[in-house]
Protein backbone atom coordinates (compact mmCIF):
# COMPACT_ATOMS: atom_id res chain seq x y z
CA UNK A 1 0.00 0.00 0.00
CA UNK A 2 1.67 2.80 -1.31
CA UNK A 3 -0.71 5.45 -1.58
CA UNK A 4 -1.65 7.71 1.47
CA UNK A 5 -4.78 9.62 1.52
CA UNK A 6 -4.34 13.05 -0.52
CA UNK A 7 -5.87 15.25 1.85
CA UNK A 8 -8.69 16.11 0.00
CA UNK A 9 -10.89 17.07 2.96
CA UNK A 10 -14.47 15.95 2.56
CA UNK A 11 -17.12 17.46 4.17
CA UNK A 12 -19.27 14.11 4.43
CA UNK A 13 -19.65 12.95 7.78
CA UNK A 14 -21.68 9.11 7.12
CA UNK A 15 -21.04 7.35 4.38
CA UNK A 16 -22.34 3.57 4.05
CA UNK A 17 -21.99 1.52 1.07
CA UNK A 18 -25.59 0.44 1.46
CA UNK A 19 -25.51 -0.86 -2.82
CA UNK A 20 -23.27 -2.82 -3.30
CA UNK A 21 -22.86 -3.58 -7.34
CA UNK A 22 -20.87 -6.56 -8.29
CA UNK A 23 -19.33 -6.88 -12.02
CA UNK A 24 -18.48 -10.41 -11.41
CA UNK A 25 -17.31 -10.87 -15.49
CA UNK A 26 -17.35 -8.30 -18.51
CA UNK A 27 -17.57 -11.15 -20.52
CA UNK A 28 -20.58 -10.98 -22.16
CA UNK A 29 -22.47 -12.77 -25.46
CA UNK A 30 -24.65 -9.56 -26.19
CA UNK A 31 -23.40 -6.49 -28.17
CA UNK A 32 -25.34 -4.15 -26.95
CA UNK A 33 -24.82 -0.86 -28.98
CA UNK A 34 -25.41 1.06 -25.82
CA UNK A 35 -23.43 -0.97 -23.22
CA UNK A 36 -22.02 1.28 -20.50
CA UNK A 37 -19.28 -1.14 -20.03
CA UNK A 38 -15.75 0.44 -20.49
CA UNK A 39 -15.11 -0.12 -24.05
CA UNK A 40 -11.03 -0.92 -23.44
CA UNK A 41 -13.03 -3.90 -21.02
CA UNK A 42 -11.26 -6.79 -22.69
CA UNK A 43 -8.12 -6.11 -20.43
CA UNK A 44 -10.58 -6.60 -17.75
CA UNK A 45 -11.60 -9.92 -18.76
CA UNK A 46 -8.26 -11.50 -17.38
CA UNK A 47 -7.48 -11.54 -14.05
CA UNK A 48 -11.06 -12.20 -12.52
CA UNK A 49 -11.85 -12.65 -8.89
CA UNK A 50 -12.03 -16.01 -7.60
CA UNK A 51 -15.26 -17.69 -5.42
CA UNK A 52 -13.69 -17.54 -2.62
CA UNK A 53 -12.43 -13.75 -2.84
CA UNK A 54 -16.20 -12.70 -3.95
CA UNK A 55 -17.58 -14.53 -1.01
CA UNK A 56 -14.84 -12.70 1.58
CA UNK A 57 -15.39 -9.58 -0.27
CA UNK A 58 -19.37 -9.95 0.26
CA UNK A 59 -18.28 -10.48 4.03
CA UNK A 60 -16.51 -7.52 4.62
CA UNK A 61 -19.24 -5.33 2.26
CA UNK A 62 -21.93 -6.51 4.34
CA UNK A 63 -20.43 -5.50 7.82
CA UNK A 64 -19.62 -2.03 6.13
CA UNK A 65 -23.94 -1.67 6.05
CA UNK A 66 -23.79 -3.25 2.37
CA UNK A 67 -27.88 -4.61 1.76
CA UNK A 68 -28.55 -4.23 -1.71
CA UNK A 69 -26.52 -6.41 -3.66
CA UNK A 70 -26.47 -6.73 -7.74
CA UNK A 71 -24.61 -9.51 -9.81
CA UNK A 72 -24.18 -8.07 -12.96
CA UNK A 73 -21.37 -7.77 -15.42
CA UNK A 74 -21.55 -8.54 -18.46
CA UNK A 75 -23.46 -11.21 -18.45
CA UNK A 76 -22.74 -12.93 -14.89
CA UNK A 77 -24.23 -16.92 -15.58
CA UNK A 78 -21.39 -17.21 -17.68
CA UNK A 79 -19.46 -17.79 -14.77
CA UNK A 80 -20.66 -21.31 -13.25
CA UNK A 81 -19.97 -20.04 -9.16
CA UNK A 82 -22.76 -17.34 -9.05
CA UNK A 83 -25.08 -20.26 -7.27
CA UNK A 84 -22.43 -20.51 -4.60
CA UNK A 85 -21.72 -16.69 -4.42
CA UNK A 86 -25.90 -15.99 -4.00
CA UNK A 87 -25.95 -18.48 -1.23
CA UNK A 88 -23.47 -17.05 0.72
CA UNK A 89 -25.08 -13.56 0.07
CA UNK A 90 -28.19 -14.74 0.97
CA UNK A 91 -26.73 -16.75 4.49
CA UNK A 92 -25.06 -12.97 5.06
CA UNK A 93 -28.63 -11.30 4.97
CA UNK A 94 -28.42 -9.44 1.46
CA UNK A 95 -30.82 -8.99 -0.77
CA UNK A 96 -29.95 -9.89 -3.91
CA UNK A 97 -30.81 -9.54 -7.83
CA UNK A 98 -29.52 -11.02 -10.74
CA UNK A 99 -29.19 -8.74 -13.32
CA UNK A 100 -28.82 -11.15 -16.92
CA UNK A 101 -29.34 -11.13 -20.36
CA UNK A 102 -31.16 -14.64 -19.76
CA UNK A 103 -28.65 -15.96 -22.04
CA UNK A 104 -28.15 -19.23 -19.72
CA UNK A 105 -30.80 -18.96 -18.06
CA UNK A 106 -31.72 -22.87 -17.77
CA UNK A 107 -34.67 -24.06 -15.31
CA UNK A 108 -31.67 -25.97 -13.52
CA UNK A 109 -30.15 -22.70 -12.68
CA UNK A 110 -33.31 -21.36 -11.71
CA UNK A 111 -34.03 -23.95 -9.10
CA UNK A 112 -30.21 -23.56 -7.72
CA UNK A 113 -30.91 -19.87 -7.41
CA UNK A 114 -34.31 -20.30 -5.77
CA UNK A 115 -32.73 -23.01 -3.30
CA UNK A 116 -29.49 -20.96 -2.68
CA UNK A 117 -32.24 -18.16 -1.66
CA UNK A 118 -31.85 -15.22 -4.54
CA UNK A 119 -34.44 -12.60 -4.19
CA UNK A 120 -35.18 -11.41 -7.68
CA UNK A 121 -33.51 -11.44 -11.41
CA UNK A 122 -33.85 -8.39 -13.71
CA UNK A 123 -33.98 -9.25 -17.28
CA UNK A 124 -32.75 -6.81 -19.75
CA UNK A 125 -35.90 -6.98 -22.66
CA UNK A 126 -34.96 -4.42 -25.70
CA UNK A 127 -38.06 -4.04 -27.65
CA UNK A 128 -41.39 -5.71 -29.11
CA UNK A 129 -40.35 -6.43 -32.20
CA UNK A 130 -37.82 -9.65 -33.48
CA UNK A 131 -35.89 -7.36 -35.61
CA UNK A 132 -35.14 -4.78 -33.31
CA UNK A 133 -33.81 -6.72 -30.39
CA UNK A 134 -31.58 -8.68 -32.53
CA UNK A 135 -30.31 -5.66 -34.59
CA UNK A 136 -29.60 -3.77 -31.30
CA UNK A 137 -28.10 -6.25 -29.01
CA UNK A 138 -26.26 -7.88 -32.64
CA UNK A 139 -27.37 -11.25 -31.21
CA UNK A 140 -30.51 -13.49 -32.03
CA UNK A 141 -32.43 -13.55 -28.69
CA UNK A 142 -36.04 -12.60 -29.09
CA UNK A 143 -37.16 -16.10 -28.72
CA UNK A 144 -34.99 -16.34 -25.90
CA UNK A 145 -35.88 -13.90 -23.57
CA UNK A 146 -39.46 -14.12 -24.23
CA UNK A 147 -38.76 -17.70 -22.68
CA UNK A 148 -36.53 -16.29 -19.98
CA UNK A 149 -39.69 -14.63 -19.21
CA UNK A 150 -41.68 -16.95 -18.43
CA UNK A 151 -39.21 -19.06 -16.79
CA UNK A 152 -38.61 -16.24 -13.94
CA UNK A 153 -42.57 -16.22 -13.27
CA UNK A 154 -43.02 -19.28 -13.27
CA UNK A 155 -40.52 -19.90 -10.51
CA UNK A 156 -42.06 -17.56 -8.39
CA UNK A 157 -39.98 -14.46 -9.18
CA UNK A 158 -41.09 -10.80 -9.33
CA UNK A 159 -40.53 -10.01 -12.52
CA UNK A 160 -38.29 -7.14 -13.03
CA UNK A 161 -37.82 -5.84 -16.56
CA UNK A 162 -35.06 -3.15 -17.60
CA UNK A 163 -35.63 -1.95 -20.67
CA UNK A 164 -32.67 0.57 -22.44
CA UNK A 165 -35.07 3.29 -24.61
CA UNK A 166 -32.85 4.75 -27.77
CA UNK A 167 -33.84 6.19 -30.86
CA UNK A 168 -34.62 2.52 -32.10
CA UNK A 169 -37.40 1.46 -29.86
CA UNK A 170 -38.73 5.12 -28.42
CA UNK A 171 -41.55 5.27 -30.42
CA UNK A 172 -42.31 1.81 -29.21
CA UNK A 173 -43.13 1.89 -25.54
CA UNK A 174 -46.24 1.73 -25.62
CA UNK A 175 -46.28 -1.84 -26.61
CA UNK A 176 -43.34 -2.47 -24.87
CA UNK A 177 -45.31 -1.83 -21.46
CA UNK A 178 -47.76 -4.24 -23.22
CA UNK A 179 -45.67 -6.83 -23.69
CA UNK A 180 -44.37 -6.46 -20.15
CA UNK A 181 -48.08 -6.36 -19.07
CA UNK A 182 -49.17 -9.69 -20.89
CA UNK A 183 -46.03 -11.15 -19.39
CA UNK A 184 -46.99 -10.00 -15.87
CA UNK A 185 -44.05 -8.08 -15.11
CA UNK A 186 -44.31 -6.22 -11.75
CA UNK A 187 -41.49 -3.62 -12.35
CA UNK A 188 -40.47 -2.04 -15.58
CA UNK A 189 -37.68 0.13 -15.73
CA UNK A 190 -37.72 2.42 -18.65
CA UNK A 191 -33.87 3.63 -18.99
CA UNK A 192 -32.88 5.97 -21.21
CA UNK A 193 -29.26 5.67 -22.65
CA UNK A 194 -27.30 7.41 -20.35
CA UNK A 195 -23.91 8.16 -22.74
CA UNK A 196 -20.55 6.53 -21.27
CA UNK A 197 -19.08 3.41 -22.78
CA UNK A 198 -20.28 1.96 -26.08
CA UNK A 199 -23.17 4.29 -26.23
CA UNK A 200 -21.00 7.44 -25.69
CA UNK A 201 -19.06 6.08 -29.24
CA UNK A 202 -22.96 5.31 -30.58
CA UNK A 203 -24.19 8.52 -29.22
CA UNK A 204 -25.23 10.49 -32.86
CA UNK A 205 -26.86 7.07 -33.57
CA UNK A 206 -29.24 5.84 -30.43
CA UNK A 207 -30.22 9.61 -29.21
CA UNK A 208 -34.09 9.96 -29.68
CA UNK A 209 -35.30 13.51 -30.26
CA UNK A 210 -37.25 15.49 -27.77
CA UNK A 211 -40.30 14.97 -29.54
CA UNK A 212 -39.87 11.37 -29.31
CA UNK A 213 -38.81 11.88 -25.55
CA UNK A 214 -41.91 13.75 -24.72
CA UNK A 215 -44.45 11.30 -26.56
CA UNK A 216 -42.85 8.34 -24.72
CA UNK A 217 -43.63 10.14 -21.36
CA UNK A 218 -46.79 10.52 -22.26
CA UNK A 219 -47.40 7.48 -23.67
CA UNK A 220 -45.80 6.43 -20.01
CA UNK A 221 -48.51 8.32 -18.15
CA UNK A 222 -51.26 6.79 -19.99
CA UNK A 223 -50.05 3.28 -19.20
CA UNK A 224 -49.37 3.96 -15.00
CA UNK A 225 -52.65 5.37 -14.89
CA UNK A 226 -54.78 2.30 -16.44
CA UNK A 227 -52.83 -0.01 -14.77
CA UNK A 228 -52.49 1.73 -11.35
CA UNK A 229 -50.23 -0.27 -8.79
CA UNK A 230 -50.27 -3.59 -10.30
CA UNK A 231 -47.04 -2.85 -12.04
CA UNK A 232 -44.85 -0.20 -11.29
CA UNK A 233 -43.36 1.59 -14.24
CA UNK A 234 -39.93 3.59 -13.37
CA UNK A 235 -38.94 5.97 -16.63
CA UNK A 236 -35.41 7.21 -16.25
CA UNK A 237 -34.86 10.43 -17.81
CA UNK A 238 -32.15 11.42 -20.29
CA UNK A 239 -30.31 13.64 -18.68
CA UNK A 240 -29.09 15.61 -21.95
CA UNK A 241 -32.70 17.02 -22.34
CA UNK A 242 -32.59 18.39 -18.80
CA UNK A 243 -31.15 21.72 -17.92
CA UNK A 244 -29.95 20.34 -14.74
CA UNK A 245 -27.26 17.45 -14.05
CA UNK A 246 -28.77 13.92 -12.21
CA UNK A 247 -27.23 13.42 -8.82
CA UNK A 248 -24.66 10.95 -9.95
CA UNK A 249 -24.75 7.91 -7.88
CA UNK A 250 -26.25 9.89 -5.12
CA UNK A 251 -23.16 11.40 -4.51
CA UNK A 252 -19.66 9.94 -5.02
CA UNK A 253 -18.86 7.41 -2.52
CA UNK A 254 -22.29 8.14 -0.17
CA UNK A 255 -24.23 5.05 -0.60
CA UNK A 256 -22.73 3.14 -3.24
CA UNK A 257 -20.02 1.05 -4.00
CA UNK A 258 -19.27 -1.18 -7.07
CA UNK A 259 -16.76 -4.14 -7.55
CA UNK A 260 -15.36 -4.94 -10.73
CA UNK A 261 -14.32 -8.40 -12.43
CA UNK A 262 -10.55 -7.57 -11.62
CA UNK A 263 -11.80 -6.45 -7.83
CA UNK A 264 -11.38 -2.43 -8.67
CA UNK A 265 -13.63 -1.04 -6.43
CA UNK A 266 -15.07 2.19 -7.42
CA UNK A 267 -17.67 4.64 -7.15
CA UNK A 268 -19.40 4.65 -10.02
CA UNK A 269 -19.69 2.31 -13.02
CA UNK A 270 -17.55 4.22 -15.35
CA UNK A 271 -15.12 5.97 -13.31
CA UNK A 272 -11.68 4.26 -14.54
CA UNK A 273 -12.55 6.44 -17.49
CA UNK A 274 -11.20 9.49 -14.83
CA UNK A 275 -7.62 10.20 -15.40
CA UNK A 276 -4.81 10.71 -12.99
CA UNK A 277 -6.61 8.27 -9.91
CA UNK A 278 -5.94 5.16 -8.92
CA UNK A 279 -8.59 3.14 -7.69
CA UNK A 280 -8.18 1.00 -5.03
CA UNK A 281 -8.78 -3.11 -5.78
CA UNK A 282 -10.06 -5.35 -2.88
CA UNK A 283 -7.09 -7.99 -3.85
CA UNK A 284 -4.74 -5.11 -2.34
CA UNK A 285 -6.51 -2.98 -0.27
CA UNK A 286 -9.51 -4.47 1.35
CA UNK A 287 -13.08 -2.71 0.67
CA UNK A 288 -13.13 -0.71 4.24
CA UNK A 289 -9.77 1.13 3.09
CA UNK A 290 -11.18 1.48 -0.03
CA UNK A 291 -14.59 2.95 1.16
CA UNK A 292 -12.74 5.49 4.07
CA UNK A 293 -9.30 6.13 3.21
CA UNK A 294 -8.67 5.90 -0.24
CA UNK A 295 -7.69 9.16 -2.28
CA UNK A 296 -9.98 7.93 -4.91
CA UNK A 297 -13.35 7.74 -2.99
CA UNK A 298 -12.46 10.96 -1.27
CA UNK A 299 -12.09 12.80 -3.75
CA UNK A 300 -15.03 13.91 -5.24
CA UNK A 301 -17.02 13.42 -2.04
CA UNK A 302 -19.16 16.32 -0.82
CA UNK A 303 -18.70 19.73 -2.14
CA UNK A 304 -15.16 21.00 -1.28
CA UNK A 305 -13.78 19.79 -4.37
CA UNK A 306 -15.82 22.01 -6.72
CA UNK A 307 -14.96 24.97 -8.74
CA UNK A 308 -17.69 27.73 -10.20
CA UNK A 309 -19.65 27.60 -11.13
CA UNK A 310 -20.80 25.10 -8.90
CA UNK A 311 -18.90 26.50 -5.68
CA UNK A 312 -21.28 29.33 -5.35
CA UNK A 313 -24.14 27.85 -6.60
CA UNK A 314 -26.85 27.25 -4.41
CA UNK A 315 -28.41 24.54 -6.40
CA UNK A 316 -25.11 22.48 -5.16
CA UNK A 317 -26.33 20.23 -2.53
CA UNK A 318 -28.93 18.74 -4.84
CA UNK A 319 -26.95 17.57 -7.87
CA UNK A 320 -23.68 18.39 -6.03
CA UNK A 321 -22.19 19.06 -9.59
CA UNK A 322 -23.95 15.88 -11.52
CA UNK A 323 -21.61 13.89 -13.17
CA UNK A 324 -17.50 13.48 -12.68
CA UNK A 325 -17.36 11.10 -15.43
CA UNK A 326 -19.47 12.95 -17.88
CA UNK A 327 -17.56 16.69 -17.37
CA UNK A 328 -14.37 14.95 -18.20
CA UNK A 329 -15.52 12.75 -21.03
CA UNK A 330 -17.46 16.09 -22.11
CA UNK A 331 -15.58 19.20 -21.28
CA UNK A 332 -12.17 17.25 -20.40
CA UNK A 333 -11.87 18.41 -16.86
CA UNK A 334 -13.47 16.25 -13.87
CA UNK A 335 -14.06 18.74 -11.69
CA UNK A 336 -15.78 21.07 -13.91
CA UNK A 337 -19.78 21.48 -13.54
CA UNK A 338 -21.65 18.77 -15.37
CA UNK A 339 -21.81 20.21 -18.98
CA UNK A 340 -25.65 19.28 -18.87
CA UNK A 341 -26.20 22.23 -16.68
CA UNK A 342 -27.22 25.64 -18.28
CA UNK A 343 -25.13 27.28 -15.64
CA UNK A 344 -21.63 25.28 -17.70
CA UNK A 345 -19.63 27.00 -19.87
CA UNK A 346 -19.61 23.65 -21.84
CA UNK A 347 -23.52 23.40 -21.87
CA UNK A 348 -22.85 23.87 -25.90
CA UNK A 349 -21.36 20.42 -26.13
CA UNK A 350 -24.56 19.21 -25.19
CA UNK A 351 -26.97 21.00 -26.98
CA UNK A 352 -23.98 20.23 -30.13
CA UNK A 353 -24.66 16.54 -29.22
CA UNK A 354 -27.89 17.09 -29.74
CA UNK A 355 -27.85 18.54 -33.07
CA UNK A 356 -25.50 15.72 -33.95
CA UNK A 357 -28.21 13.17 -33.27
CA UNK A 358 -30.65 14.78 -35.70
CA UNK A 359 -28.12 15.61 -38.17
CA UNK A 360 -28.33 12.75 -41.10
CA UNK A 361 -25.08 12.27 -41.82
CA UNK A 362 -24.01 11.18 -38.49
CA UNK A 363 -26.61 9.69 -37.37
CA UNK A 364 -26.81 7.30 -40.23
CA UNK A 365 -23.42 6.18 -39.16
CA UNK A 366 -22.53 2.55 -38.79
CA UNK A 367 -23.07 1.76 -34.69
CA UNK A 368 -19.92 0.30 -33.09
CA UNK A 369 -21.07 -2.82 -31.31
CA UNK A 370 -19.49 -4.02 -27.93
CA UNK A 371 -17.43 -6.60 -28.90
CA UNK A 372 -14.05 -8.43 -28.28
CA UNK A 373 -12.17 -7.04 -31.68
CA UNK A 374 -13.88 -3.84 -30.92
CA UNK A 375 -12.70 -3.49 -27.46
CA UNK A 376 -9.03 -4.43 -28.56
CA UNK A 377 -9.17 -1.87 -30.45
CA UNK A 378 -9.75 0.82 -27.57
CA UNK A 379 -7.28 -0.97 -26.05
CA UNK A 380 -4.63 -0.45 -28.14
CA UNK A 381 -5.95 3.24 -28.63
CA UNK A 382 -8.17 3.49 -31.91
CA UNK A 383 -7.31 7.26 -31.93
CA UNK A 384 -9.42 8.22 -34.62
CA UNK A 385 -12.48 7.25 -32.51
CA UNK A 386 -11.47 7.90 -29.10
CA UNK A 387 -10.49 11.86 -29.63
CA UNK A 388 -13.58 12.76 -30.88
CA UNK A 389 -14.81 11.78 -27.68
CA UNK A 390 -12.84 12.07 -24.92
CA UNK A 391 -12.24 16.20 -25.53
CA UNK A 392 -8.89 16.11 -23.70
CA UNK A 393 -7.31 19.37 -22.54
CA UNK B 1 -60.11 3.03 5.92
CA UNK B 2 -58.09 0.29 8.70
CA UNK B 3 -60.09 -1.63 10.72
CA UNK B 4 -59.19 -3.41 14.28
CA UNK B 5 -60.39 -6.21 12.48
CA UNK B 6 -57.96 -6.29 9.39
CA UNK B 7 -55.07 -8.95 8.91
CA UNK B 8 -51.82 -7.60 7.09
CA UNK B 9 -48.96 -9.16 5.86
CA UNK B 10 -45.55 -7.56 3.97
CA UNK B 11 -46.18 -7.55 0.58
CA UNK B 12 -45.27 -10.39 -2.10
CA UNK B 13 -41.00 -9.82 -2.47
CA UNK B 14 -40.39 -7.08 0.34
CA UNK B 15 -38.50 -8.91 3.39
CA UNK B 16 -38.46 -6.78 6.73
CA UNK B 17 -35.07 -7.07 8.62
CA UNK B 18 -32.62 -5.57 11.16
CA UNK B 19 -30.11 -3.60 9.97
CA UNK B 20 -27.04 -3.50 12.48
CA UNK B 21 -24.85 -1.25 10.46
CA UNK B 22 -27.73 1.13 10.18
CA UNK B 23 -29.17 0.84 13.84
CA UNK B 24 -32.66 0.81 12.15
CA UNK B 25 -35.40 -1.42 10.60
CA UNK B 26 -35.67 -1.77 6.84
CA UNK B 27 -38.09 -3.46 4.07
CA UNK B 28 -35.92 -4.61 1.21
CA UNK B 29 -37.59 -4.96 -2.47
CA UNK B 30 -36.59 -5.29 -5.58
CA UNK B 31 -34.86 -1.84 -6.30
CA UNK B 32 -35.49 -0.21 -3.12
CA UNK B 33 -35.00 0.20 0.56
CA UNK B 34 -36.57 2.03 3.03
CA UNK B 35 -35.08 2.59 6.10
CA UNK B 36 -37.82 2.80 9.18
CA UNK B 37 -37.66 5.20 12.20
CA UNK B 38 -38.11 3.71 15.60
CA UNK B 39 -41.81 3.06 15.95
CA UNK B 40 -42.54 2.49 12.34
CA UNK B 41 -39.82 -0.46 12.75
CA UNK B 42 -42.12 -1.40 15.70
CA UNK B 43 -44.94 -1.52 13.91
CA UNK B 44 -44.08 -3.44 10.87
CA UNK B 45 -42.43 -5.84 12.78
CA UNK B 46 -45.69 -7.27 14.07
CA UNK B 47 -47.05 -7.58 11.18
CA UNK B 48 -47.12 -11.14 10.13
CA UNK B 49 -50.15 -12.51 8.26
CA UNK B 50 -51.59 -13.35 12.11
CA UNK B 51 -51.93 -10.64 14.13
CA UNK B 52 -55.24 -8.00 13.58
CA UNK B 53 -54.23 -4.49 13.41
CA UNK B 54 -56.47 -4.63 17.17
CA UNK B 55 -54.04 -6.70 18.45
CA UNK B 56 -51.25 -5.04 17.41
CA UNK B 57 -52.11 -2.02 18.62
CA UNK B 58 -52.69 -3.38 22.08
CA UNK B 59 -49.63 -5.35 22.09
CA UNK B 60 -47.76 -1.83 21.45
CA UNK B 61 -49.86 -0.06 24.15
CA UNK B 62 -48.40 -2.49 26.37
CA UNK B 63 -45.07 -2.35 25.35
CA UNK B 64 -45.00 1.81 25.25
CA UNK B 65 -47.37 2.99 28.24
CA UNK B 66 -46.16 5.99 27.97
CA UNK B 67 -46.03 7.26 24.45
CA UNK B 68 -49.21 9.53 24.42
CA UNK B 69 -52.03 9.21 21.90
CA UNK B 70 -49.90 5.75 19.97
CA UNK B 71 -52.86 4.87 18.43
CA UNK B 72 -53.47 7.05 15.68
CA UNK B 73 -49.67 7.10 14.84
CA UNK B 74 -49.92 3.39 14.09
CA UNK B 75 -52.93 3.61 12.40
CA UNK B 76 -51.15 6.28 10.44
CA UNK B 77 -48.10 3.99 9.78
CA UNK B 78 -50.82 1.07 8.16
CA UNK B 79 -52.05 3.76 5.93
CA UNK B 80 -48.44 4.35 4.77
CA UNK B 81 -47.66 1.42 4.34
CA UNK B 82 -50.13 -0.03 2.58
CA UNK B 83 -50.71 3.13 -0.18
CA UNK B 84 -46.79 2.50 -0.85
CA UNK B 85 -47.51 -1.04 -1.68
CA UNK B 86 -45.16 -2.56 1.55
CA UNK B 87 -48.22 -4.59 2.76
CA UNK B 88 -51.08 -6.64 1.56
CA UNK B 89 -54.47 -7.65 3.15
CA UNK B 90 -54.82 -10.95 4.27
CA UNK B 91 -58.06 -10.64 5.51
S1 LIG C 1 -25.50 -4.05 -22.05
FE1 LIG C 1 -25.57 -5.84 -23.41
S2 LIG C 1 -23.44 -6.16 -24.04
FE2 LIG C 1 -23.39 -4.81 -22.24
S3 LIG C 1 -23.11 -6.19 -20.52
FE3 LIG C 1 -25.32 -5.85 -20.74
S4 LIG C 1 -26.01 -7.55 -22.06
FE4 LIG C 1 -23.78 -7.45 -22.25
S1 LIG D 1 -23.70 24.93 -11.41
FE1 LIG D 1 -22.98 22.96 -10.63
S2 LIG D 1 -23.97 22.73 -8.64
FE2 LIG D 1 -25.06 24.37 -9.71
S3 LIG D 1 -26.80 23.34 -10.68
FE3 LIG D 1 -25.12 23.40 -12.20
S4 LIG D 1 -24.02 21.45 -11.91
FE4 LIG D 1 -25.34 21.74 -10.10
Amino acid sequence: MTQVNNGVASNVTKTQPLWLLAEITYRCPMHCAFCYNPTDYDKHTKNELSTEEWVSALREARKMGAIQLGISGGEPLLRDDIEEIVAEAHKLGYYSNLITSGVGLTEKRIQAFREAGLDHIQLSMHDITEEINNFITNTKTFQLKQKVAAMIKGHGYPMVLNVVIHRYNIEHIGQILEMAEALGADYVELANTQYYGWSLVNRSQLMPTREQLQEAERVTNVFRDRVGSKMKVFFVVPDYYNDRPKKCMNGWGEVFMIITANGDVLPCHSARSLPGLAFPNVRENGLEWAWNESPAFNKYRGTEWMKEPCRSCDEKEKDLGGCRCQSYLLAGDAEAADPVCTKSPHRHLIDEAIADAQNPQLREQPIIFRNDKNSKKYVEGDKERIEQFHALP
Amino acid sequence: MIQATDIYALALHHRFQWEEAQQSHVILFPEGMIKLHGGAGEVIKRVNGKATVGEIVAELKAAFPDAEDIENDILGMFDLALSKGWLRKVS
